[in-house]
């Protein structure tokens, strides 16, 4: 559910990043973060635990510039990953325009990976959505550890719709700018179709 | 999806601009807010220049999404009105015609008394301006027109162009 404002000539436009606890889904906000001018981002809230797992929400809004004269804002949300904040994680869907699957690429995590990713079509499909609808992309996050399932392994597993996907690094920021450019564009493109 | 899209023009913007005026001199508040319950600020009124306006939408449509879990739990469809009450600064949040967040942030100059007025009297009119919005680009929508689209002739290279 975006947003046009064509009196301030602005398009809003929510971008959540899904799965299992631990992935790397903060990490990616925060890697943007990092690395985006002061500028052009607002500021990054993580409403976390103590232990600085994610509780609610993470939230980065960002403003990365304009097209046709419309300012494009990006709204990127995380969802808390750990399977007993089930209730929180579906409120974050709300209106969301596109979904960034983070996936764990080591070996123990691969039903983790599943269970998340059913919740996540479970947990759209409540809200009114369809995963195969929406633009959606997949990250296969942790590349750089030893134990890792072979991405085409994990394609079978994860991807069934063949959707695009990229390989990850989150904290050295490998494939995260790709990722979030590769849905920024599903997404403003889905948004050609119909405006 | 894109029935629920939130489309803004000037009009109805400077009617709903010109609402929140009205509220935020009549409720005596400090601020006043009106945020799409996905968290996009819409439109402000007062001392808004040391607020983070931003992380304030999206963090109010947070609270509401979970106040809205909770009431679901307790089978009520609904708690259409939160209120928190600080030190110095209070904060009444009401949900309008179920889908636009109204805030007001007020202090001792104010009564929770007024401004629980104020936002009624608000909220009533703010709902039939969205209601004109709605008409509006049901309309444009049926007539496969929008004005001035900003996606029309958008390409690879202009997206390409954000992320340089």
């Amino acid at each position: 559910m975006s947003f046009i404002n064509y009196s301030s000539r602005e398009i809003n436009c929510k971008i959540v990043y899904y799965g299992p606890g631990l992935c790397g889904k903060t990490t990616n906000l925060q890697y943007i973060y990092k690395r985006t001018k002061p500028e052009q981002k607002g500021k990054l809230i993580s409403l976390a635990t103590e232990a600085e797992r994610t509780l609610f929400f993470d939230f980065l809004p960002l403003s990365l510039g304009d097209i046709k004269g419309f300012r494009i804002r990006f709204h990127l949300y995380t969802v808390p990953g750990q399977v007993f904040y089930a209730a929180s994680r579906k409120l974050i869907l709300k209106g969301v325009d596109g979904v960034v699957f983070v996936a764990d690429s080591q070996i123990e995590r691969m039903e983790s990976n599943m269970e998340s990713f059913d919740d996540l079509k479970i947990n759209l499909a409540e809200q009114g959505y369809e995963l195969e609808k929406l633009p959606f992309i997949i990250q296969y996050n942790k590349r750089d550890l030893p134990n890792i399932v072979p991405v085409e392994e994990m394609d079978k597993l994860l991807n069934p719709r063949q959707v695009q996907w990229f390989e990850g690094v989150a904290p050295t920021g490998k494939g995260v700018f790709e990722t979030l450019k590769a849905v920024a564009k599903m997404v403003l493109f889905e948004l050609k179709k119909h405006y | 999806m894109i029935g629920s899209d939130l489309v803004m023009y000037e009009e109805e913007f400077q009617k709903i601009d010109a609402e929140l005026q009205k509220l935020h001199q009549q409720s005596n508040s400090k601020v006043v807010f009106l945020v799409d319950k996905n968290g996009q600020l819409i439109a402000s009124a007062g001392e808004t220049h040391d607020i983070d306006t931003t992380s304030l939408a999206s963090l109010t449509a947070g609270n509401i999404a979970a106040t809205g879990g909770i009431a679901r739990l307790l089978g009520e469809k609904e708690f259409t009105i939160l209120f928190h009450e600080g030190e110095k600064d209070n904060i009444h949040i009401s949900l309008i015609g179920q889908r636009i967040i109204l805030v007001v942030i007020f202090d001792q100059r104010s009564s929770l008394g007024l401004v629980r007025l104020r936002v009624k009297k608000a909220s009533e009119s703010l709902v039939r301006i969205f209601d004109e919005i709605n008409q509006k680009v049901e309309k444009e929508k049926g007539e496969g027109k929008f004005e001035e689209s900003p996606f029309a002739e958008i390409s690879d290279e202009d997206i390409d162009s954000l992320f340089k």
